[in-house]
């Protein structure tokens, strides 16, 4: 057998490297050397990035197991600059006294999971695409209870593998009545061969539930909130945007490279999980108190509005898909940036905290208003242009009353989101949180987050291009 | 005429320093950069105006100008935005009335906010404004109006919730961006299913008449109705949030909550008219594919400013009598377009809701700087803590005194010659509704001068320290509102901004014109029985003169039965009723939505309990429902 062809995997390779690399320094750096751990993981990475973030031609290797198609390297490097950005926000937090001994860890556990999503992403076949989603979700029960000693962190961790693997074992489960009524595993072979048995359907359904779960998505979504505020604000940002981004992508490339036969079962079935999603999410985050929970049923939401880019199962769907995953990192990665610095420096995270923020930090609350009027899709922010791109894109293939739905639902969260400016800009408080300096990482990532807000809606290239290497039913 | 380009990019340069700044300059030197700033806007706003209406007419038409206009994200094959500047005579004529507003708001803010905290703030948010607001109406394409006018609410909520100490001021500038946000969801539904259809976003090819462009909507209906009428209606209720249209006006006397000078530049001038000009942008798609909306868009002015003029009345907080004056004027805005047709005398109507736009601009904001310069004078909002100012204010009484001539319709003010016109526009679409706005005419004079003899005559009211007139800042931006006030009314109007662009010469019409004249005389006259003095003066001279005691006593009669008919009965049963039903019918449907969703919460949030056990339970029964959904139903 010739393996050179495997080299075409540029990407997976170099991070491969990159986390060998990383974790022999790890081992045998001095102490001094320790100093330049972070710089240098970070400046790796963001090589890496540049370097395979240009698409290349489609191939596929290892007799269809691996499929590469131009998209990929998008979303790949859209999950890279979020993790930089993320490793930047927790720059400061790694550097404490008591964590710096489980930098290494954190930097190989992260990058596993980024490898994890690589290999999923990538995928022609359910075997390697359930390898991927596993190598993403083990290390990441890990990074969730990384500070085991914390009983809130490790309950999230515990919480978190206990639904990541009833999930797995239903989708595995799933995937078996596929080849038990087909006799293939591979996505180009099944394309075919599923027509719409009801066993294939309820296949599809055991199957897809896994990847609900990963998107959190009513009514797979209820470990979200729980685990979003046990583990350390980093992380929560890694779940709710790097986990979330890749799940999508492939749910919608999954939808129609294998399920397009089964496009009158799948498009109702989100149909309703859209409105669920969006509903309910948006209901219970009205009440929430706790910041990071709010977090969470907004990412809820969130998703939900994705869900009607997968729905058009078209080009245009694939479009705004992954530029709404790439608003939603700006948005979402700039409001837990300035929640976990604020976190951090203070251990405080409920919004009545947040109470006349903007008297006493200006720029972090600006930072985070910018965010969630991004979020709540207020022009001329990104993320008006990303819903505004989704909605028409359902609207296109006719789901009107979808997109009615959603669009008041964009009115209730508005309505949320302005609590927490609110919050900031108007409420008075006698003694709001004192003033906190973040670190050079800190304001990088935010000064990164905010361009990208101000900036990715009113770059019309940004869109062009990626239209440019869509592909839909 | 590359430099309007400036006209944008001025106040947005100011914006962006300014609030990079911070508290970081003296507040004197963050106001004078943002007044200096607008000045040159407004100097080249006079100077773009001045050019396009010399140079810029080619056989006896005005030309559309795109000076600047670049595509800016291309959406499919067929459908792109752009964004860009254009130029025609009512966009023209709003730059005027934009930048002359905001740059006497500017002003006058130098004295009025003196002392506040976060006074850089406040300048850098007015900049940031002027901006949203002059984007709006340069806008090519009606997808660039909608991101400004997007912007324009957030701005306006940021400087309604300025005194962010106050909790009402929060509540106001709460609920003034979510009504509005209700109504833009029309808005841009309309937008999405026209350009849906006609495969364009510009207003050029919108407006242009050319009938090909709406030939995708041949055929297609909705519940019976036409979806080029639906989404021309959906797009009018974007225009009625922000134009504050009944029902969509509660949330307009609640940002009176803000600093008034900002009152008297987004929900005097500026901002409340934008309603008024969308309709007007889009003026020839209503009159030539759905002339059924137009009609319902008079119905809707006619009844929102009868409404709003009767509530009006009843009113003792001064901003918000002035804040129901301008919803009503607004409503009469909003009849003349409705009642217009396209081209020439036709258009009469078209026209004069443009001129009175204009000529309302400035009186309006007039009458909210003068209510601002008493309000800093006496510390009150309330009617009955003032009285007998004239003698301690006399510019403030003598330019007040002149808007109000200007809004009660008294030739040669400016009021008279924009309101006869719409006036005689209604009259001929309808005598009905010529008798119906002439009605409500008069009771604006009533009400204006009930609220300008309450303020400045009548009984003296007992002050902690002598009011003072305001600083020369305060008092300038007064004058100058004031001389527009008087002289507006004879610009040639018809010369210059018509439907069709086609310059055309109106002519008093001098039936309606004496009509209207002789109605704001009366009302006018009853408002100085009931409220320039107090009872007092009557009993003085009853016992000095005797004789004349019995026509007095017998006067006081009449004001008895006009007492009665007025506070008795048309207050009682009129009046109250509508402001309750205003309070609590429309307010409480708001609510309602509100408490709703609140109560829907609540009863939900049992579920997330922590239980992994009874997660994976919920996850499974999804799993199967899921299943037997899909393969049972």
């Amino acid at each position: 057998m010739d393996y050179s062809s495997f080299l075409q995997m540029h990407e997976e390779f170099s991070l491969l490297g990159i986390m060998v690399f990383l974790l022999v320094y790890d081992i045998f750096a001095g102490e001094k050397a320790m100093k330049y751990f972070q710089p240098l993981a970070l400046i790796l990475l963001v090589i890496h990035t540049i370097y395979n973030a240009i698409p290349r031609d489609a191939f596929s290797i290892a007799g269809g197991m691996f499929e590469y198609v131009p998209m990929q390297s998008y979303v790949k490097a859209i999950l890279n600059i979020g993790t930089i950005v993320i490793l930047l926000q927790a720059h400061k937090f790694l550097n404490e006294e008591t964590n710096r001994i489980k930098r290494g860890e954190f930097y190989f556990l992260i990058f596993s999971t980024l490898l994890g999503m690589y290999f999923m992403i990538s995928s022609g076949n359910f075997l390697m695409f359930f390898i991927g989603l596993e190598t993403a979700s083990i290390p990441l029960t890990t990074l969730i209870a990384f500070d085991k000693y914390n009983r809130k962190s490790a309950e999230a961790g515990a919480k978190y593998i206990l639904s990541a693997v009833f999930a797995s074992s239903i989708s595995v489960f799933g995937m078996s009545l596929i080849y038990g009524s087909t006799g293939t595993l591979y996505f180009s072979d099944l394309a075919t061969l599923i027509t719409g048995t009801p066993l294939q359907i309820m296949a599809f359904v055991f199957f897809s539930v896994g990847l609900f779960f990963k998107i959190s998505l009513v009514p797979f979504h209820l470990w979200a909130p729980d685990v979003y505020e046990g583990s350390q604000t980093n992380i929560t940002a890694y779940l709710s945007v790097i986990s979330k981004g890749s799940a999508v992508f492939v749910l919608f490339t999954l939808l129609i490279k294998v399920f397009g036969h089964l496009v009158h079962q799948w498009q109702p079935i989100l149909y309703g999980l859209a409105i669920a999603s969006i509903t309910v999410a948006n209901l219970f985050a009205i009440r929430q108190q706790n910041l990071k929970r709010f977090l969470a049923f907004s990412s809820i939401s969130q998703a939900g509005y994705i869900l009607l880019a997968i729905i058009s199962g078209s080009a245009m769907g694939m479009a705004s898909l992954v530029y709404y995953v790439l608003v939603y990192m700006f948005s979402n990665l700039a409001a837990f940036g300035v929640i976990s610095v604020i976190e951090e420096r203070t251990g405080k995270v409920q919004i009545s905290d947040y109470n006349g923020l903007y008297q006493t930090n200006p720029r972090l609350s600006f930072v985070l208003m910018l965010a969630l009027f991004s979020l709540a899709g207020i022009p001329p922010f990104a993320g008006f242009f990303s819903k505004f791109f989704v909605f028409s894109a359902a609207a296109a293939q006719g789901f009107y009353v979808l997109v009615f739905i959603a669009l008041l639902n964009t009115i209730i969260s508005l309505y949320y989101y302005l609590l927490i400016i609110k919050a900031m800009y108007l409420n008075q408080n006698e003694n709001p949180i004192e003033k906190v300096s973040s670190d050079w990482a800190v304001k990088l990532s935010l000064a990164f987050c905010t361009l990208g807000i101000l900036a990715v809606g009113l770059i019309s290239g940004i869109y062009g291009q990626i239209s440019l290497l869509s592909f839909g039913m | 005429m590359q430099y309007t380009l400036l006209i944008l990019a001025l106040p947005l340069l100011n914006f962006i320093v300014l609030g990079l700044v911070d508290s970081k300059w003296k507040p004197k030197v963050a106001g004078t950069i943002g007044t200096l700033v607008l000045t040159i806007v407004a100097a080249l706003s006079y100077y773009a105006t001045y050019e396009y209406f010399s140079f810029h007419k080619v056989n006896g038409v005005f030309e559309k100008l795109m000076p600047f206009n670049m595509e800016w994200l291309r959406f499919t094959d067929y459908l792109h935005i752009n964004l860009g500047i254009l130029l025609d005579p009512i966009s023209v004529m709003m730059l005027v009335v934009v930048s002359t507003v905001s740059l006497m708001v500017h002003i006058y803010s130098l004295g009025y906010m003196k002392g506040e905290r976060g006074f850089e703030r406040y300048y850098a948010f007015l900049s940031l404004f002027t901006f949203s607001m002059l984007g709006l109406v340069l806008a090519t394409n009606i997808f660039q109006m909608y991101i400004f006018w997007e912007l324009v609410g957030v701005s306006s909520y940021l400087l309604i919730g300025f005194y962010y100490t106050k909790p009402s001021a929060v509540a106001a500038a709460k609920k003034a961006f979510i009504v509005t946000r209700f109504a833009d969801l029309g808005f841009l539904i309309g937008i999405l299913l026209l350009s849906y259809f006609t495969k364009t976003f510009d207003f050029e090819a919108l407006t242009s008449g050319n009938a090909s462009v709406f030939a995708g909507f041949t055929g297609v209906s909705f519940m019976g109705i036409s979806v080029l009428s639906w989404a021309m209606a959906l797009i009018f209720i974007g225009g009625a949030g922000k134009s504050a249209m009944f029902p969509l006006h509660i949330w307009l006397p609640d940002a009176m909550e803000g600093p008034t000078p900002v009152s008297a530049l987004i929900h005097a001038a500026t901002m409340v008219v934008a309603g008024v000009y969308l309709v007007a942008r889009l003026f020839p798609i209503y009159d030539l594919y759905t002339p059924g909306v137009l009609h319902g868009i008079a119905y809707v002015g006619a009844f929102t400013s009868l409404f709003a003029a009767i509530i009006a009345v009843v009113q003792t907080d001064i901003k918000r009598v002035l804040a129901f004056s301008t919803i009503s004027q607004i409503g009469f805005m909003m009849v003349a377009l409705g009642v217009s047709k396209m081209g020439g005398e036709q258009g009469l109507g078209y026209m004069a809701s443009m001129f009175h736009l204009f000529t309302h601009a400035m009186f309006k904001a007039l009458l909210f700087l003068g209510a601002g310069s008493v309000i800093h004078a006496v510390h009150s909002n309330e009617m009955n803590h003032m009285g007998g100012l004239r003698k301690y204010m006399p510019i403030t009484n003598i330019t007040f005194l002149i808007a109000c001539l200007a809004i009660a319709g008294i030739p040669p003010f400016s009021g008279f010659f924009s309101k006869d016109e719409i006036l005689t526009a209604a009259f001929q679409f309808s005598p009905y509704f010529g008798a119906l706005m002439t009605f409500t005419a008069g009771l604006t004079a009533f009400y204006m001068f009930r609220l300008y003899y309450s303020i400045f005559w009548g009984k003296e009211h007992k002050h902690q320290h002598t009011p003072h007139e305001s600083p020369l800042v305060m008092a300038l931006p007064l004058v100058f509102l004031a001389l527009v006030t008087v002289f507006a009314g004879f610009i040639p109007f018809g010369e210059l901004v018509s439907s069709d662009r086609v310059p055309f010469h109106s002519e008093l019409d001098l039936t309606v014109a004496s009509i209207s004249v002789i109605v704001a005389l009366f009302s006018i006259t009853l408002a100085t029985i009931f409220y320039r003095k107090e009872s007092k003066i009557p009993s003085l001279l009853a016992t000095k003169f005797s004789g004349l005691h019995k026509a007095a006593s017998s006067r006081f009669y009449v004001d008895e039965v006009y007492l009665f008919i007025t506070k008795k009965v048309i207050f009682n049963n009129v009046s109250r009723p509508i402001a309750w039903f205003d309070r609590h019918i429309i307010d409480g449907t708001m609510n309602g939505f509100a408490s709703t969703t609140q109560w829907g919460s609540l009863k939900i949030k049992g579920v997330q309990s922590g239980q992994v056990q009874q997660y994976a339970y919920v996850f499974l029964l999804g799993t199967l429902v899921i299943a037997a959904l899909v393969l049972f139903v």
